[in-house]
């Protein structure tokens, strides 16, 4: 087990080297460094020794991948590529270009991202594998037909609506909780609970066809069939037997994302004005901020790794058969 | 059900209303409520620029000056400058000197660089903190080696002065100072700009300093008006450049230290922001003279009481519109200002024009006001373009032709409710130069008719078109109509009307508009190459002179041969000759005549269509007294005022949470799950059916 793990870890260097050079050269296709300081000089009275000073200071004004004027390994290390990279590989992430510290900044968001994110990850994976559980046994009866009519019908509506449906409904009309906002500590339960209904409502309808149709095809199977013929309960047979046997699907798609919960929620972090990662990475992309941006990329590309990682272990846990040696 | 149950208990604990987003130790406090919505950039005077910034620094900061805050026009006076600084000429005027006397007695803010004890603290001490206020605090008096400091750190080498350029322009010996710092800097550590002497700027006494200018600038004295000119201590830049502050984000940047009527106490740019009323603060009357229709307003009501009201300020981050509408209706925000979405909820025009607040906000006692802003947003041709550029009568023609057609007082109706003056110059309303009325209107575009501006028609526009070689929009060469190209970074799906009236402007003339839609970046080259042939941009006031504007203008800030801003690259010796004579004059009919001849030549000229100058609309709470808009002052929320019992009591009333649709809803959930439970146990009884 221990050796599958190394041999991972060292397979991850590589797409991690990858993933940097990628983002590096999408970003810098996209802005040049002289972009990037006009956008943090901003609009008024910029001039163009503002802009070399800018470059300067942050190190921008070197080649990006080849220093042509150095001499030996410098050609190499003298570049905006590897001074911006190799220290990624120490998470040493270093300042953003408004020079605050993207670790301590990272830090700071990591709470709030999670106390939306995994309640939202938990109640959402319980209840849509409860509901799959009961359009399974209700199957080929008027509930099952209702039920995916109705994950249809939930998997239709953008996010968004819901967002602000719920907003409007929950906090505007009805006055329950606030429309938006954060505070830490146990005061943090009452923003989060909106945020988090909305997400696993949102989810439901997606995530329970997804299982049903998982459930279904355990169904079809000869255990099933034998476990009836013992005599089982039709609860005995499903919760005992089809969900155990079902994990591996689940865990597939469950466990990878356990680490990118760190990453946070984009959409749901901006409307309820929830300081996590995710709106942290959208203010850097809005502000041209490549130190941020790649440093959220790395991170997310590690958490990925680190879930695919996990995923494989998880099957150990679920699947006696199955062995890494 | 059990859990809806458990919920609603858990929520009835949270008292009377239970959406509040504040916590409840706050209630009933002499608190204002803000928002914001971009993330500060910087919060260093020296760097500081925007007005999104602003809002936090100038409650902090305190230049020698300020703007009046009732009167109009704009009028400057002194903050803790003892009077508004005179300039006095030297050297048969080759030089000019501000002798500015600062009030003796004013103390900083609390802060922990005035305690020498904190000035060699150990990295894991700093590790530790929360915030720099954890460490004990010091104060001292105000002096003006602080001021002479702070225009010094203007040409620090790590830091980036926006007008460190302009500056080195007027300020004897800043430039040679900038290049003198940046040779020296060991680029880490504290550099004690004290040791270094700047030319132009000269300690008088304890309370006094001079700044000896390069010729005349009376907009100086403006500047002097800016956080770019506020004092900063020395032990204060010394303090946070201790190891391990910028890593827990302890930085001047983040921390501004001055004398005002509050400190920035907390520093949560991802959330929230909070003042705190500064306990050293001297107190400052209010205003006890304004315009003539303040006193009917209420805003003279509190004239000559100590000021600041507000104890606290709490801003919070709001990212997105909608929650932040909804949080200001339900009493969660003083003010707010009006997003496009929201304006027909908020505001109703009447068919005179005159703006007023919607029934519904009638009722609930919100007050509306509107202010025409000192900024210009224009629309350029490129002077170098060979088509619509140049001093030619045909390029000068159409581009008047262009300048008819394009209907600006439609494009106001349509994309911005009317929330605009139509610009007939660069001048903003309010600011001396200004015409208003008959003399004020663009002749090129409009005439004065019935006592009201009106845009000529179309024919003359045509008329003109023809006269310039392009008889119905074409080219008489080749038959092939004018195609025209307008640059812009309006490219969301949202623009797309915006972009096809733009179209149909110039398809009344027979033009046809090909849109280039760009990226920000991309567009800034393009004008920084004057590639470009239209394109749009806009120009907000630094203080309210007439150059401010008329400079965008100039010829020697072309553009395109430089780094300046006339993005038009409009070269007109005569105006520029006016220019550089203008600028130097005080408010005077000799100074009206210039400005009135430089506005006549670019309206002939035509190289802007002139746009609009917006109107701002702001929305606040009845319980929010003193409150005026004014364009140029950001220091003003010390002359606000709550009435605290009001706004608790509305907040109460507009809040109660409903319970039963809640209950309700659960009920109903509940319920639905009665036939599955049913279908089930049914299930479970059942005997062993046979097959077939």
């Amino acid at each position: 087990m221990l050796a599958y793990i190394f041999r991972r870890v060292l397979y991850a260097i590589p797409i991690l080297i990858g993933v940097n050079l990628i983002t590096f050269a999408l970003f810098f296709i996209v802005n040049t460094p002289d972009d990037m300081a006009r956008m943090h000089l901003g609009v008024k009275r910029v001039t163009p020794e503002a802009i070399e000073k800018w470059k300067q200071e942050r190190g921008y004004d070197r080649p990006l991948f080849f220093a042509t004027q150095q001499d030996g390994l410098s050609k190499i290390t003298q570049t905006i590529f590897f001074e911006k990279s190799v220290k990624l590989f120490a998470f040493d992430f270093g300042p953003a270009e408004d020079r605050r510290d993207i670790g301590e900044e990272i830090r700071a968001r990591m709470g709030p991202s999670l106390a939306l994110a995994i309640p939202v990850f938990l109640v959402g994976l319980a209840v849509n594998i409860t509901f799959a559980l009961l359009m399974a046994f209700f199957r080929a009866t008027y509930l099952d037909f209702w039920g995916v009519v109705l994950c249809v019908a939930m998997m239709s509506i953008s996010t968004l609506f819901y967002i602000i449906g719920g907003q409007y409904v929950a906090a505007k009309l009805w006055n329950l909780v606030p429309i938006s906002g954060y505070d830490g500590g146990l005061d943090a339960g009452r923003f989060v609970i909106l945020p988090v209904l909305i997400g696993v409502v949102s989810g439901i309808g997606s995530g329970s066809r997804w299982y049903r149709t998982i459930f279904l095809e355990e169904m079809g199977r000869d255990y099933v069939r034998t476990a009836r013929a013992k005599g089982l309960a039709e609860s005995v047979v499903l919760f005992r037997h089809v969900l155990k046997n079902a994990m591996i699907p689940i865990l597939t798609g469950a466990v990878v994302v356990i680490p990118l919960l760190f990453m946070g929620s984009l959409l749901t972090e901006s409307f309820f004005g929830i300081p996590g990662l995710g709106s942290y990475t959208i203010d850097a992309i809005q502000a041209q901020d490549f130190a941020v941006v790649r440093s959220m990329v790395f991170i997310g590309s590690v958490l990925y790794i680190v879930g695919l990682l996990l995923t494989d272990l998880s099957y150990t846990v679920v699947d006696p058969r199955i062995r890494f040696d | 059900m059990r859990i809806v149950l458990i919920l609603l208990l858990f929520l009835a604990g949270c008292g009377e209303v239970w959406n509040d987003p504040y916590p409840a130790s706050e209630r009933g406090r002499n608190i204002l409520y803000s928002a914001f919505s971009e993330r500060p950039k910087h919060l260093d005077p020296v760097q500081s620029y925007t007005t999104d910034e602003s809002q936090f620094i100038r409650q902090v900061l305190e230049p020698p000056l300020q703007y009046h805050y009732l009167k109009r026009p704009y009028e400057l006076v002194p903050l803790t400058a003892v009077e508004v600084p005179k300039p006095r000429e030297i050297e048969g005027g080759k030089f000019t000197v501000y002798e500015i006397r600062i009030r003796p007695g004013i103390r900083f803010q609390p802060h922990p660089g005035f305690v020498a004890a904190n000035s060699q603290l150990k990295r894991e001490v700093v590790e530790k903190l929360e915030t720099p206020y954890d460490l004990p605090l010091g104060t001292r008096e105000l002096v003006a080696d602080d001021y002479i400091y702070q225009i010094k750190r203007l040409a620090h080498p790590r830091l980036h002065s926006p007008i460190l350029g302009l500056m080195s322009e007027y300020i004897v010996g800043l430039g040679e100072f900038s290049k003198k710092l940046r040779k020296i800097d060991r680029r880490e550590g504290w550099l004690d700009l004290r040791e270094h002497a700047l030319e132009g700027v000269e300690r008088v006494d304890r309370y006094t300093y001079r700044v000896k200018l390069h010729g005349r600038y009376p907009q100086f004295a403006y500047w002097l008006a800016m956080p770019f000119f506020t004092p900063i201590p020395w032990e204060a830049e010394k303090f946070f450049q201790q190891p391990g502050m910028a890593e827990k984000n302890f930085t001047l940047d983040w921390w501004p230290v001055g004398t005002g009527p509050y400190v920035l106490a907390q520093n949560n740019p991802n959330a929230r922001m909070v003042l705190d009323r500064n306990p050293n603060w001297r107190g400052e009357a209010y205003p006890s003279e304004g315009e003539p229709e303040d006193m009917a307003a209420g805003l003279l009501a509190d004239a000559g009481k100590i000021m600041p009201f507000i104890d606290r300020v709490v801003f919070s981050r709001e990212k997105e519109s909608v929650p932040y509408w909804n949080k200001f209706l339900q009493g969660y925000y003083d003010n707010a200002g009006i997003g496009s979405d929201q304006f027909d909820q908020a505001v109703r025009v009447s068919i005179e024009g005159a703006a007023e607040p919607s029934p519904e906000m009638i009722g609930k006692g919100i007050r509306l006001s509107t202010l025409v802003s000192a900024t210009i947003y224009y629309f350029g041709f490129n002077m170098k373009d060979p088509v619509v550029g140049g001093n030619s009568e045909r390029a000068r023609k159409l581009r008047q032709a262009i300048s008819i057609a394009v209907d600006m007082e439609e494009y106001l109706s349509i994309f911005a409710n009317n929330r605009g003056v139509v610009a007939h110059s660069p001048v903003p309303p309010g600011i001396f130069g200004r015409r208003e009325g008959a003399e004020g209107i663009n002749p090129v575009t409009h005439v004065w008719r019935d006592g009201r501006e009106a845009r000529r028609p179309l024919e003359d526009a045509k008329k003109l078109l023809a006269e310039a070689g392009y008889p119905g929009g074409r080219d008489p060469k080749s038959g092939a109509p004018l195609l025209l190209y307008f640059d812009t970074t309006s490219r969301g799906p949202g623009d797309k009307s915006r972009l096809d009236w733009w179209r149909k402007q110039l398809a009344k003339l027979s033009i046809q508009l090909e849109v280039r839609e760009t990226d920000w970046n991309r567009f800034q080259e393009k004008i920084r190459k004057g590639t470009q042939q239209m394109y749009g941009l806009g120009w907000a006031a630094d203080y309210p002179d007439a150059e401010n504007f008329l400079f965008l203008l100039h010829g020697p800030q072309a553009r395109a041969d430089g780094a300046g801003a006339n993005s038009s690259n409009y070269l007109n010796p005569k105006f520029d000759a006016l220019f550089e004579k203008m600028k130097n004059m005080p408010n005077s009919p000799e100074r009206q005549r210039a400005i009135d001849a430089m506005v006549g030549m670019v309206r002939h000229d035509a190289p802007w269509i002139f746009g609009f100058h917006p109107k701002e609309y702001s929305l606040r709470h009845s319980w929010l007294a003193n409150a005026k808009p004014n364009d140029m002052a950001g220091n003003t929320t010390k002359y606000l005022r709550l009435d605290v019992p009001r706004r608790e009591a509305l907040r109460r009333e507009w809040n109660r949470p409903v319970v039963w649709p809640a209950v309700l809803l659960a009920l109903a959930l509940a319920l639905s799950a009665v036939p599955a439970v049913l279908t089930y146990r049914r299930r479970e009884r059942m005997a062993a059916r046979a097959a077939g």
